[in-house]
């Protein structure tokens, strides 16, 4: 009974869900059954990225030692930190909810929070090969303009939610991610 | 093929790794698996509610939303359903593509694509584990305004 319990509770919004999806299909069961189908092929499409990124986190972790994340994209590290955020965006892979773990590991490490969070800004816009794709299905110019002025958004930005999250906001941010691994 | 590149690569670090150390190889196996179980609680959440906004969202009811509005509510609309979807830009790419040549707008498909790439309603579940609330909410908001710079630039240009 107490393992019930507990298990509701971590799985709350995964019975909310799977609610909602029973809900859809009584409503219409067409949706329901492609509701139900697109979410295998999604689980399928997860299970083809979030195991090795986690395997390289691991191993990241394991053999980075701080002091090294901290030279290279620590608080002081300038516009090598920015730099190095954005070619690991650059050249990543997947969807944005697999850059999330990446970036975690980039703090828990010592990286500045503002780089992390421009990270995440390339990671989400200017994916290299997405790019190329880009431009063949919109043309230059507005992958030109969509990668220059979403990424600077996204540094301007990174800058002032670090300044509003304020060195107690930062802090919170690094206690949420150890609490997960 | 390329579906296995980062499993290829994720082995081939871990045989490296292995060789060097064993006992510290095994150390972040651990780890790698405990953190990605403490992550399940928002990620198959998550996986429901793509399945769900998808099958709603289909590419029929987003072609029909992007190309019918126009002006600024097209644009609203193009925000609001790109925030709310979920796809990988190899798809919503070429439906993109295929609506401007049915007549919808430039700004709109702007709007549509960056903030499917930068807005993640579906996601914000995990975003909210790991940054907390605060972190996530403003990361967002960022994201918002970074497509609509975006899109309002394109409507000027294009």
């Amino acid at each position: 009974m107490k393992h019930l319990i507990a298990f509701i509770k971590t799985y709350k919004w995964l019975l909310v869900l799977m609610a909602g999806m029973g809900l859809l299909g009584l409503y219409s069961p067409s949706m329901g059954t492609s509701a139900f189908n697109l979410t295998l092929v999604n689980i399928q499409s997860m299970l083809k990225i979030l195991p090795p990124i986690f395997i390289l986190i691991g191993l990241l972790d394991a053999w980075v030692p701080r002091e090294t994340m901290i030279r290279h994209m620590g608080h002081d590290s300038g516009i090598k930190g920015i730099l190095i955020a954005f070619v690991l965006g650059s050249f990543a892979a997947g969807p944005l909810y697999a850059a999330f773990p990446v970036a975690a590991i980039l703090l828990k490490k010592g990286a500045r929070l503002s780089y992390v969070l421009f990270f995440l800004g390339v990671w989400s816009t200017s994916k290299l090969p997405m790019v190329l794709f880009e431009v063949t299905s919109f043309g230059l110019t507005f992958t030109l303009i969509h990668i220059i002025s979403n990424l600077t958004v996204f540094l301007i930005g990174a800058v002032l939610i670090e300044s509003a999250l304020g060195e107690k906001g930062s802090h919170e941010v690094l206690e949420s991610i150890n609490q997960l691994s | 093929m390329s579906d296995y590149a980062l499993y290829f690569l994720a082995i081939g670090a871990l045989v490296f790794s292995y060789y060097k150390d064993r006992t510290k190889t095994m150390k972040a196996l651990k780890v790698s698996y405990r953190s990605i179980m403490k992550l399940m609680p928002a990620i198959l959440p998550m996986m429901f509610f793509i399945g769900i906004s998808l099958s709603v969202l289909s590419e029929e009811l987003i072609s029909q939303l992007l190309g019918a509005g126009s002006g600024i509510v097209g644009m609203l609309i193009a925000f609001v359903v790109g925030a709310l979807a979920f796809m990988p830009s190899f798809v919503a790419f070429p439906l993109g593509a295929n609506l401007l040549e049915h007549g919808a707008g430039y700004p709109q498909i702007a709007a549509f694509v960056s903030s499917l790439m930068g807005v993640g309603i579906a996601s914000l579940g995990v975003e909210i584990k790991y940054f907390g609330k605060r972190a996530a909410f403003l990361r967002n908001t960022v994201a918002v305004f970074a497509s609509v710079c975006f899109a309002m630039i394109i409507w000027r240009v294009m």
